[in-house]
């Protein structure tokens, strides 16, 4: 890869990782995360595995990773420049901008009216897919390798058949009178 | 030398319209053939997995349109593999609604009364179980001591579920690993089948166009099993009667691209549109209060059962009420990844993404999804078809994109706001719960029980098929999915567009007739039962059997 080439991926993964981020904010993954934030003690989005999600060619987005990254820094220069701010120029424009104002432009681009409004959304439900349900891999091996979502949302393990099944599933008693007009088939009338 | 397949009678669809219009012309004696866009999945391989292209996408398309999205079943079995299976018959008022017309919308020869033969036909060919306390979720439970505490009813939802084989699994949506969902894959399709019906998978039918002898041919292109993105071929037959069960998202978007062919449709082909009026609340459980108020515990183990509904409150399906003023509250739950999204934190400032968001979803296991469906008007259109399917396609399997816009009329807001506030009194009643309702700002409003896009009726202006079911100017294409029903039902619809199914099979069995296919009526229910036959008897000459 040149050198070029290069510093357009790490624009491009960072970009990414800041809006995925964004959306489900995580903990750092060292000192020097500029993408991740820091917002959140445990992982978001990104440690959650957004990136192998929106790389996966099967989600159809894959090829349009560079598209948003670019729109997102543009978006992000624009919004510096209208909030009177001075970005740092060691890290894409997105990036350098605080979880905060990250936040406030995400809030922008997804409002009802935004002529992007579909895009940003689609972005953001595969961001989603990641961390709530493990898109990219396996339910089970997900959670058995501790998946930052699917642990925080503490969703059981399987048996040992790698089937789901709960024994326990009923208050076991009559909770409410019926409504009156019950038909016998027990529709309403 | 023509190389084209003929049929007596082409079924586009295997959902509930489909296979119950398949069985009945099969068992009659008509050569039939069913094409599925989706694949052909039987229990073995169901996944319990959230996967991208596991089983449990594989089964599902959800569209996005502008202004409303829509879940459906993509496979053999449609929605009967992906539903919950609730099974109730809709409230006798239903069949009175005037909506914005403000005439009736249902055909005058369709009452409760007269329908209810129908649905017997149906519950006799579907095993439903009139649920008990005993096999209500935990959560059902709960949404019941909470509408009890807060002087309402409430009632088990009957549903198409062997309360004996099902495991509470969790994975109710990504079709039945152990056969306790009684889906078309356990009844109606394999009686078509044994009757020699055929059953193609991985067809999508993209128009219809008329041969010269008063016959139909019908294009398809073959699905890639894996990328539904990616045709692989395409082919048509020939057939005399089509019958159209594509679903409610899907049907007029074919007839819409068959236009071009066949010759102007009725005005009311991709109109009138509903959602059932359909809109989800999230509630977030105060577990001490749901201790001391209501005297239950919410076991965290438990409380992820992916299974409903179980219980709904029906006080508002009163017809001396006024029309949009009338609704029902079913509980739900499921997995995460369907729609977790979309669930909003609460305050004055209330976000569907964030820091704040991420805690919400921590608390998932404390979650009561509260289902409304109200009166809705009717609102959506269909645009332009697009190039092929009924949306373009984004993800391999699952996204698409749709034409369909719906901009909910003040009737359908106010309706919502009523319903939402009713979630809030029983809920939010000392301090049981938060109440918010889904956002329908990024994907619009969200349904899964599209109906309405094709709709029966006695009015030709408002209604795309007369009251058999044919289509107004097209005799020999019938629809029989939800997209015939005139309108939201203020329940769940899988029960009454089964009914309509059934209803509407004498009227097609005489067309085939017509149109000299050796085929009879009559047929008893897939397990041979015949009492439910003995009840429409009388009511069959009337529809032409």
């Amino acid at each position: 890869m040149s050198a070029q080439l290069s510093a357009d991926h790490e624009t491009r993964v960072t970009t990414l990782e800041a809006f995925a981020d964004t959306i489900i904010p995580g903990a750092r993954r060292s000192d020097q995360d500029r993408a991740v934030a820091g917002a959140s003690p445990t992982g978001g989005a990104v440690a959650a595995g957004a990136m192998e999600l929106i790389h996966w060619d099967a989600t159809g987005i894959s090829q349009s990773l560079d598209g948003y990254a670019r729109a997102l820094n543009e978006h992000a220069r624009e919004f510096a420049q209208q909030h009177g701010l001075d970005l740092d120029g060691d890290v894409p424009p997105f990036v350098a901008l605080g979880f905060e104002q990250r936040t406030d432009l995400v809030r922008v681009l997804t409002a009802p009216g935004h002529p992007d409004k579909a895009l940003w959304v689609l972005l953001s439900l595969f961001c989603y897919m990641a961390y709530d349900s493990a898109a990219h891999t396996g339910t089970a091996a997900a959670l058995a390798a501790g998946h930052p979502g699917l642990t925080s949302m503490r969703l059981a393990a399987p048996g040992a058949d790698g089937l789901w099944r709960f024994p326990s599933w009923s208050y076991g008693r009559q909770l409410a009178d019926l409504h009156p007009g019950t038909t016998d088939t027990g529709s309403p009338a | 030398m023509n190389s084209v397949e003929r049929t007596d009678v082409l079924v586009v669809g295997t959902g509930f319209g489909g296979a119950i219009a398949a069985y009945h012309l099969a068992a009659g004696g008509a050569r039939v053939v069913m094409l599925e866009r989706g694949p052909w999945l039987t229990a073995a391989d169901y996944d319990h997995d959230f996967k991208l292209g596991s089983s449990y996408t594989r089964l599902f398309d959800f569209t996005v349109g502008d202004g409303m999205s829509v879940l459906g079943g993509n496979c053999v079995g449609g929605g009967s593999v992906v539903y919950f299976a609730a099974m109730p018959r809709a409230p006798r008022f239903v069949f009175e609604r005037r909506g914005s017309v403000n005439r009736r919308m249902w055909p005058s020869s369709i009452t409760r009364d007269t329908l209810d033969p129908w649905y017997d036909r149906v519950a006799e060919s579907i095993a439903i179980t009139r649920q008990g306390w005993d096999d209500v979720s935990y959560s059902g439970g709960l949404w019941a001591a909470a509408c009890r505490h807060a002087g309402r009813t409430a009632n088990p939802v009957p549903a198409a579920v062997d309360t004996a084989a099902c495991t509470n699994c969790n994975w109710m949506m990504a079709g039945c690993r152990f056969d306790a969902k009684q889906s078309l894959l356990l009844n109606y399709l394999p009686a078509a089948l044994a009757h020699g019906a055929a059953i193609r998978p991985l067809h999508e039918v993209q128009s219809i166009a008329r041969n010269p002898d008063g016959g139909y041919r019908v294009h398809y292109q073959l699905v890639d099993a894996e990328d539904y993105r990616i045709t692989a071929g395409e082919g048509s037959i020939d057939a005399e009667v089509v019958v159209l069960a594509a679903g409610a998202a899907a049907t007029p978007v074919i007839l819409q691209r068959s236009a071009a062919a066949l010759g102007p449709m009725p005005h009311a082909v991709g109109r009138y549109f509903s959602g059932n009026g359909e809109r989800l609340n999230t509630a977030v459980l105060n577990e001490e209060r749901v201790r001391e108020v209501l005297g239950l515990e919410l076991d965290p183990a438990a409380f992820q059962i992916g299974k409903g509904p179980t219980v709904a409150n029906w006080d508002r399906l009163d017809g001396s009420l006024p029309e949009y003023t009338r609704f029902s509250l079913e509980q739900l739950y499921f997995p995460p990844g369907l729609g977790t999204i979309l669930a909003l934190t609460g305050g004055q400032d209330p976000r569907w993404f964030g820091l704040e968001k991420k805690e919400l979803l921590s608390h998932w296991q404390k979650w009561l999804i509260i289902f409304q469906m109200i009166e809705d008007d009717n609102e959506g259109v269909f645009g332009p078809p697009p190039a092929r399917g009924n949306a373009d396609r984004v993800s391999q399997q699952m996204l698409g994109l749709g034409t369909l816009s719906y901009k909910p009329t003040l009737n359908t807001q106010a309706a919502w706001a009523m319903a939402d506030a009713e979630c809030k009194d029983i809920l939010e009643r000392d301090g049981l719960a938060t109440v918010t309702p889904w956002t329908n700002d990024l994907v619009g409003a969200y349904t899964v029980h599209p109906l309405a896009s094709c709709r029966i009726g006695d009015d030709p202006r408002t209604s795309a098929l007369d009251d058999r079911h044919e289509l107004r100017g097209h005799p020999g294409i019938f629809v029989t999915d939800g997209s015939a029903v005139p309108a939201a039902l203020t329940v769940n619809p899988a029960m009454t567009i089964s009914a309509l199914a059934e209803r509407a099979v004498p009227a097609i069995v005489r067309a085939a007739r017509e149109r000299g296919v050796d085929v009879r009526y009559g047929a008893p229910a897939p397990d041979g039962s015949t009492a439910g036959r003995r009840g429409t008897a009388p009511l069959v000459p009337a529809l032409g059997g």
